[in-house]
């Protein structure tokens, strides 16, 4: 009977999910060193110049992803020069998905020839730091005295069909704000894309 | 002439009556309509999973849902299979995988163009990630994120 019960149980424990705690606007973000499609290490306090960073978590074969390529590619052009470099991070594990391997990762970014990093996540040690979920998740951060500061977690905008002319751009306001030493009006959106492959 | 014609006819009919027989239908939904139609079910428990074509998870758990309203369908049971394909990939993708695969219960094109809005309405705990699956049955009410065996969703619409 004990035996049947636990059987019982352990058919019914199903819903397996990994607990995933994103980093919420207000704490730290945290630094990492990964290496970049040149096969140079990437760190956050590489860039001496910058006042923060737009984080990306994004793939190579998300369909959401590939939909915020361009979007992705736009921002780094209007706020790198502004002080706001893109800093782009694959979280999945390549092993679970195999077409987000670091040599497919070097073919993309070579054929749309981005303009900043696009690192891979050996061990999704950053994807696990930051708790991203999907693709894309992006992480507006901030240089502040007391360090680096999370300012934004979620979507770029509101529109994944790009269909909506009148479409909020959550990461640009995030930002614009923050130029103007404001407090941002979004801090906090959902990030809808794919579910991050994570290792089993 | 009049006999060939009489036999086109008949082929014809024939042929629409197969059609429609197979053909399934992707009724475009909206929040509100989605509401409604769960708030005057009474008793019914509603199953609504949210998926798309491109979701690889979704397209596992699929048969799931088709197996359950099979095994079930003398309960009051009604299972919602609402997609959330992008709309522009609509007739390219979503109304044809329904037709090929043949599926039984209704299927519904989530019509709705801020997501930011529509996944708060639905659940708040909701990331927006899918697949997702929402139980109701009058005032009970349970949302879960992720991917669901059969033996799971079973014990979910038994506990409920």
């Amino acid at each position: 009977m004990k035996l049947f019960l636990t059987l019982f149980l352990a058919a019914t424990c199903f819903v397996c999910t990994a607990q995933v705690n994103t980093i919420t606007p207000g704490q730290k973000a945290p630094d990492f060193k990964l290496e970049n499609i040149d096969n140079k290490e990437v760190s956050m306090k590489n860039f001496t110049d910058a006042k923060g960073y737009i984080i990306v978590f994004t793939c190579n074969t998300c369909p959401y992803a590939k939909r915020y390529e361009q979007r992705i590619m736009e921002l780094n052009d209007k706020y790198a020069s502004a002080g706001f470099p893109v800093i782009a991070i694959n979280p999945n594990d390549p092993e679970v998905s195999s077409g987000d391997s670091f040599d497919k990762m070097k073919d993309l970014a070579k054929s749309k020839h981005y303009k900043f990093p696009y690192l891979f996540d050996d061990g999704q040690v950053a994807t696990n730091a930051y708790g991203a979920r999907n693709t894309p998740h992006v992480f507006v951060v901030a240089k502040t005295n007391g360090g680096n500061i999370v300012q934004y977690t979620g979507a770029i905008d509101n529109d994944p069909e790009d269909s909506n002319p009148n479409k909020i751009k959550y990461v640009e306001e995030v930002i614009n704000s923050l130029n103007k030493n404001e407090k941002p009006s979004y801090t906090v959106t959902k990030a809808i894309g794919c579910t991050v492959k994570r290792k089993s | 002439m009049c006999r060939l014609l009489n036999q086109f006819f008949t082929v014809t009919c024939f042929a629409c009556f197969i059609f429609s027989a197979t053909a399934q239908k992707v009724s475009l939904l909206k929040i509100d309509e989605l509401e409604n139609r769960i708030n005057t079910g009474k008793d019914t428990t509603y199953i609504i999973n949210f998926w798309a074509t491109w979701c690889t998870p979704c397209m596992e758990e699929l048969p799931n849902f088709e197996k359950l309203n099979n095994e079930y369908k003398k309960e009051k049971l009604k299972i919602l299979l609402v997609s959330v394909d992008f709309k522009s990939q609509l007739t390219s993708s979503l109304i044809p995988f329904v037709n090929r695969k043949k599926l039984k219960n209704e299927v519904f094109f989530l019509d709705e163009e801020d997501q930011q809005e529509y996944i708060n309405r639905i659940d708040s705990t909701w990331s927006g990630a899918i697949p997702a699956s929402l139980f109701i049955r009058n005032n009970k009410r349970k949302f879960i994120e992720g991917q669901l065996s059969y033996s799971a969703l079973l014990h979910e619409y038994q506990t409920l």
